[in-house]
């Protein structure tokens, strides 16, 4: 009984093996490739952050003549100062034709009623739905207020009151966030690469033993073995889970590789991916192996053609997404009832590891528990679905 | 040895088989013959196991079909209407596959499938890849299959389907060795002429009844026929699809 389990199993995965497009799919674009991808997008978008906070800020005055001291404040906190005079009309031109652009206009009653101690306005355009250009705009209104308090400073001092004075209160933040979990922000779609690179690890497979086993018509054949037909989808489904064992292994083994290839401390960040997470995230996700294999199975041998379902089992994928996404859009905090839930706990306990959070074992637990019996209960449910009549699709 | 009685099986609101009821012996080769969707095949899966009956009953060497599954399945081997075989694995390898879900294991499966290769003159494409095989390569593999446990009744549903001539006349080689070897072969057929060439006792099914029975001989007698392509036109009515 046993050994027609593991019959099935091995000339499943050998089949697989030597499909070079199932290979492809299932160990290399899944695997290999999502995470390399996935993490180039993440070194690209800090080198990014990093040139603008490094960049001078470019910002045109128009109408300088009338403010030079604050000019020169504006060059001396590292900006790059265009002088060009144009009238309101012109400037909001200038900006509707060059990106990022931000200018800064000075009134002509500027000085006037800058020497008589009055407030004296000015004027910044910037386009607000430019993100560039609302960054420049924040350092050029962050320039102009601190010359506005060294100025009040310097009058007060010279009235014989201290600066101070007017100092109510002073706002000092402290940033709480451990380099780790402010890395995790960006790395947090990691646990999604992984589940997935899984479940694409054995889709190939699944859909070939089912829907691709009717269709190229073996299928009768194998039906008239003396073999009990559930052992015959149990074979089937524990091919697909090895696949996806070695998909999950190739995809941490990956990870961890491109992952020294971000140098993530030079933003004040880490990500927690030594050999020791990468093995116990490797035995977190491993039980789901088993439920996906098998919920690809069930949905396949309903199915009639291979291209129906490939067709289904795409939209299969995105279930074990849902509970993840639905838990962000809720901010759930990772907490014991929510180990319960295949894929849900997987992803949790997968940013706990990365955050290099203490998680309790008995969370651990609960979620391989509770996902080895969801996917023991889709086993059951295959071979019952394997009994029926039906699955010859007659 | 395969008895059916009173075998039924309806699929909605159509019966598939009404009533079958026929006998195949040791040593002989019994045909079943009719048209397209005279319920053929129907007859044929529910004695190999995938379909169940709704009334009737069947035994094969005695075994009770309906009760005892399994042991029908270890009797009989089987070519199914579609018989396709895995595209990546070898000839040896789609045939030792079989084998071992039947309890094959090490030299006895490995001198059973080399048996096998040599009798059905496989040898020349034993070890490749099944991707690339022609229809009547295929079907010399899926024979095999059905008997590398040694079985010693075979169902064949339409075997020589899709095959040239050469391809032909070897799988009645085939089949005719195995009924000099004492088996029960029972094979269905919609090609006058196979089974005209074949059988030694036909079975005519027609809107899943059988119309007649017997050898070829006691059919033309039967219904005063000159040739057997008489009798079977006499028997269900018209000349439906004959070859």
């Amino acid at each position: 009984m046993i050994a027609a389990i593991r019959t099935v199993m091995q000339k499943e995965l050998r089949e697989s093996f030597r499909d070079r497009r199932t290979l492809l799919n299932s160990l290399l674009i899944g695997p290999i490739f999502a995470p390399l991808l996935f993490i180039l997008i993440l070194k690209l978008a800090l080198s990014r952050s990093v040139a603008s906070q490094d960049e001078m800020t470019p910002v045109t005055v128009a109408n300088a003549a009338a403010a030079p001291n604050l000019v020169q404040q504006l060059r001396a906190s590292d900006m790059n100062v265009t002088l060009r005079d144009g009238t309101d009309a012109e400037i909001r031109g200038w900006i509707a034709e060059t990106d990022a652009l931000v200018v800064l206009r000075i009134p002509d009653n500027f000085g006037e009623r800058f020497s008589g101690s009055k407030p004296a306005a000015v004027l910044i355009y910037a386009d607000g739905s430019d993100s560039k250009g609302e960054q420049h705009a924040a350092r050029v209104r962050a320039a102009v207020a601190g010359y506005s308090a060294l100025i009040g400073g310097l009058r007060l001092q010279a009235r014989g009151v201290s600066p101070t004075v007017v100092q109510t209160v002073v706002i000092d933040s402290v940033d709480v966030s451990t380099p780790s979990a402010r890395a995790t922000l960006l790395l947090g779609m990691l646990s999604y690469v992984i589940i997935l690179a899984t479940m694409l690890g054995g889709l190939y497979l699944a859909i070939d033993a089912t829907a691709g086993e009717r269709e190229r018509g073996s299928l009768e054949a194998l039906l008239t073995v003396p073999v009990v037909r559930e052992h015959l989808i149990y074979g089937k489904i524990a091919a697909a889970a090895v696949m996806m064992l070695l998909a999950l292994a190739l995809v941490i083994a990956s990870i961890a590789f491109a992952l020294h290839a971000v140098p993530l401390e030079t933003f004040g960040m880490s990500a927690n991916f030594g050999p020791e997470v990468a093995a116990r995230i490797f035995l977190t996700v491993a039980p789901f192996a088993l439920v996906s294999a098998a919920l690809l199975t069930v949905v396949a041998s309903f199915t009639r053609t291979y291209k129906e379902a490939q067709s289904w089992l795409g939209l299969v994928l995105l279930v074990p997404t849902l509970p993840i996404a639905i838990a962000g859009v809720l901010s759930l905090q990772p907490q014991a009832s929510l180990m319960l839930l295949p894929s849900l706990s997987q992803h949790l306990l997968i940013q706990g590891l990365i955050r290099a959070e203490p998680l309790p074992l008995a969370w651990t637990l609960l979620s391989v528990a509770s996902t080895l019996l969801l996917g023991l209960a889709l086993t059951w449910l295959a071979g019952r679905l394997y009994r029926r009549e039906a699955i010859l699709g007659l | 040895m395969i008895r059916v009685e009173g075998l039924t099986r309806s699929f909605g609101a159509v019966r598939a088989v009404d009533g079958v009821a026929f006998e195949a012996k040791d040593g002989r080769i019994t045909g079943l013959l009719g048209p397209n969707g005279a319920g053929k095949s129907t007859t044929l899966r529910i004695l190999y196991t995938v379909l169940r009956p709704h009334q009737g009953s069947a035994t094969v060497d005695g075994i009770d079909v309906l009760r005892d599954p399994l042991a029908t399945r270890r009797a009989i081997g089987v070519l199914p209407h579609s018989a396709g075989i895995y595209p990546q694995l070898t000839a040896r390898e789609n045939i030792a596959y079989f084998g071992k879900l039947h309890g094959l294991a090490g030299d006895a499966l490995a001198r059973r499938v080399d048996e096998l290769i040599a009798g059905l003159d496989i040898a020349g494409y034993a070890d490749r890849r099944a991707k690339g095989f022609s229809q009547g390569e295929r079907i010399k593999v899926a024979l095999a299959r059905a008997l590398v446990h040694s079985p010693r009744n075979l169902l064949l549903d339409e075997p020589t389907n899709g095959l040239d001539v050469m391809a032909t006349r070897a799988l009645r080689a085939q089949v005719l060795a195995l009924r000099a070897a004492g088996h029960c072969v029972l094979f269905s057929s919609h090609v006058m002429q196979e089974v005209a060439a074949l059988c030694d006792d036909i079975v005519i099914i027609d809107h899943g009844r059988v119309v007649a029975a017997g050898t070829p001989e006691l059919l033309r007698a039967q219904f005063a026929a000159a040739t057997l392509e008489d009798a079977f036109v006499a028997a269900i009515g018209d000349a439906r699809g004959l070859e």
